[in-house]
């Protein structure tokens, strides 16, 4: 990417964050930091997915391994030593990187759905880890008793609104890493390898070593994830690494869009706020979510923002001819 | 870990015998789940993921019929073949369209009929643990063998699954309809060209497949507890007996489940809590020395 294009997103990136920012001043409304903060979470995670599924083609059905991943080590570090949260944060990512180091070493050869269940594997045996070192871990009641959180920079992360603002800061700042990452050179080759591996090989591209790095990038990234929502629960469940979490980031992936890099941000916005609606209006939550989900993949077929991005497109085709 | 628990159970014949034999009813029933799982990967090129969901389906409806008609005999039928039809249905107007798609597209139907189907099966049946209690006729002393025991249900359990795997291989490799199944799994595009009906042939192995996890299911009823959400960890198993297996083999699901169903039964005196842990491990490592799986075939990637 030319650093002018990137000047051009970054400055929209503040512009969104300074908007951001401003919303405890405007509501005072718990439940919208709150949705703010989980939002931050899974906005970070789904997009970190999507750097495998849309930009690498590399299906995962374990991502949540990441998440977790990262969740349990901030926890464990910040209960075992006092530590400022920065410090901390910088060493849960380490700590993802290593496992994601070690799991893409192995999985990232395989093809397709052998990929994809390799993965499930080592994010299910990271659950079971979980589970059945309780002494360690708390087993499957979570990591209990609360994460100790000093305050740091101004931000005491106790209080609602300051953890709202961390989380947003962090949640864009990873949004226009991850971005910039994408648009980079190595960004390009690894949607020359997702599209043709054979052709990028040729050219002198080291595809094994282009997967890793981009398996190994989007664990850090997950990981992120994990930490904002450790810090919101104060503490870490095994739910963080279990399949279904895995498949609710594929969901938002899917439902937000592959092809477009800011589409997951949105598929994580609709599904949590479906979430939120529909456990308040019914009963029968599978029901309704199934329904949508249905809707999603026999009549959309493609994301909204892979949609909206289409429309777009067609209207602007239009324009020229006309 | 408790390694002593385990050495202590494997110098007893007792303790080997009463094991092996709930290894082997585990085994038996996964064994169902996954030929059904296998075949429709082998023949469609797809992955069922709401396969678990028919298994439960199949545990629910034999629970209705059993309470209507006090048969067993009649609540297996009804229940395998309900879940069959149900199967038809799935596949005619929704598993149909995502063939060509990806296996995202496949996995988000799935996932939709996983949420669904609980939640339909929570409305209907209720959201409570239930259970059938055992049929009358296998209510009799258990079986004694070298002073382990078993119970005469779990004999007719096996017996069961020994008698489908044995129809199974003889309908694929010795009838005409095997013969076409096996045809339209090499080679979707000629068979079709031969003047077959692919269509209707997919529709029936996945038919057939939805019933084999039916029958799983209410044969399950009288030994296990059911809740709706209870496919979630049978998929999971019949996943990993899969691709252990090797994805398309009956035969290797048949290895994979007996293999599983052992790791559960002897691991619940050993290591109780890891046992997830360990069949992702065995999972884990045949996906790293053998991607096809123990009797896959090396071709399809």
């Amino acid at each position: 990417m030319s650093a002018g294009s990137f000047l051009r997103e970054a400055i929209i990136a503040g512009i969104a964050l300074c908007v951001l920012i401003a919303v405890p001043f405007v509501t005072d409304s718990s439940a919208a930091i709150d949705f703010g903060i989980r939002l931050a979470a899974f906005a970070v995670f789904a997009t970190s997915l999507n750097m495998l599924v849309g930009f690498g083609g590399m299906v995962s059905f374990g991502h949540a391994l990441y998440f977790g991943a990262g969740a349990y080590s901030f926890g464990l570090i910040m209960q075992h030593f006092a530590m400022p949260i920065p410090l901390a944060f910088v060493l849960a990512v380490g700590f993802c990187a290593t496992v994601a180091l070690i799991v893409g070493a192995i999985c990232v050869r395989l093809s397709e759905i052998y990929f994809a269940f390799l993965t499930l594997a080592f994010q299910m045996l990271f659950h079971s880890i979980i589970i059945s070192w309780t002494s360690f871990t708390g087993g499957d009641q979570g990591l209990m008793g609360g994460l100790p959180r000093p305050p740091f920079l101004g931000l005491d992360l106790v209080d609602p609104t300051d953890l709202y603002w961390f989380a947003v800061i962090v949640g864009v700042a990873s949004l226009l890493l991850m971005r910039y990452i994408l648009q980079s050179p190595f960004g390009y080759s690894l949607r020359m390898v997702r599209d043709n591996a054979e052709r990028a090989k040729f050219l002198g591209i080291n595809v094994w070593r282009i997967k890793l790095y981009a398996f190994i990038m989007a664990g850090c990234f997950g990981g992120v994830g994990g930490i904002i929502m450790a810090l919101l629960v104060s503490g870490a469940f095994p739910e963080f690494t279990y399949w279904t979490m895995s498949g609710e980031a594929v969901f938002m992936v899917l439902m937000g869009g592959i092809n477009t890099f800011i589409g997951p941000v949105l598929g994580a916005a609709l599904l949590l706020g479906f979430n939120d609606v529909i456990t308040r209006v019914t009963d029968h939550h599978g029901l309704a979510l199934g329904a949508i989900v249905l809707l999603f993949a026999l009549v959309f077929k493609h994301g909204i923002a892979d949609f909206l991005a289409q429309g777009w497109q067609k209207i602007r085709n239009k324009g020229e001819h006309a | 870990m408790d390694s002593a628990a385990l050495l202590d159970c494997f110098t007893s014949v007792s303790c080997i015998v009463t094991q092996t034999s709930t290894g082997l009813i585990v085994g038996a029933l996964l064994f169902m789940v996954a030929a059904g799982l296998t075949l429709i990967f082998g023949v469609l090129g797809i992955v069922n993921f709401a396969h678990g969901s028919l298994y439960m389906l199949g545990a629910y409806i034999a629970l209705s019929a059993f309470r209507i008609s006090d048969s067993f005999v009649i609540s297996t039928i009804v229940g395998a073949l309900g879940v069959g039809l149900f199967s038809l249905f799935f596949e005619r107007f929704f598993m149909r369209r995502v063939y060509g798609a990806d296996v995202l597209m496949q996995l988000l139907v799935c996932y939709a009929f996983i949420l669904i189907l609980d939640d339909a099966v929570k409305i209907i049946w209720g959201s409570e643990f239930q259970s059938m209690g055992m049929p009358a006729y296998f209510q009799q002393p258990p079986v004694f063998l070298g002073g382990g025991v078993i119970p005469v249900f779990y004999i007719y359990l096996i017996g069961i699954a020994a008698l489908m795997a044995i129809v199974l291989w003889f309908i694929l490799s010795k009838t005409k309809v095997g013969k076409i199944v096996r045809a339209a799994a090499g080679n979707p595009s000629m068979t079709s060209a031969l003047g077959l009906n692919t269509s209707l042939i997919y529709a029936g192995v996945f038919a057939f497949g939805g019933a084999l996890a039916g029958l799983a299911g209410a044969l399950a009823a009288p030994v296990r507890s059911m809740s709706p959400g209870m496919g979630f960890s049978v998929l999971i198993e019949s996943f990993i007996v899969t691709v252990i297996g090797g994805m398309g083999s009956v035969a290797g699901a048949l290895i994979g489940a007996l293999l599983i169903g052992l790791i559960r039964s002897f691991g619940s005196i050993g290591f109780p809590l890891f046992i997830e842990g360990i069949m992702f491990i065995a999972m884990a490592a045949i996906l790293v020395l053998k991607p096809s799986g123990i009797l896959g075939k090396e071709t399809r990637k």
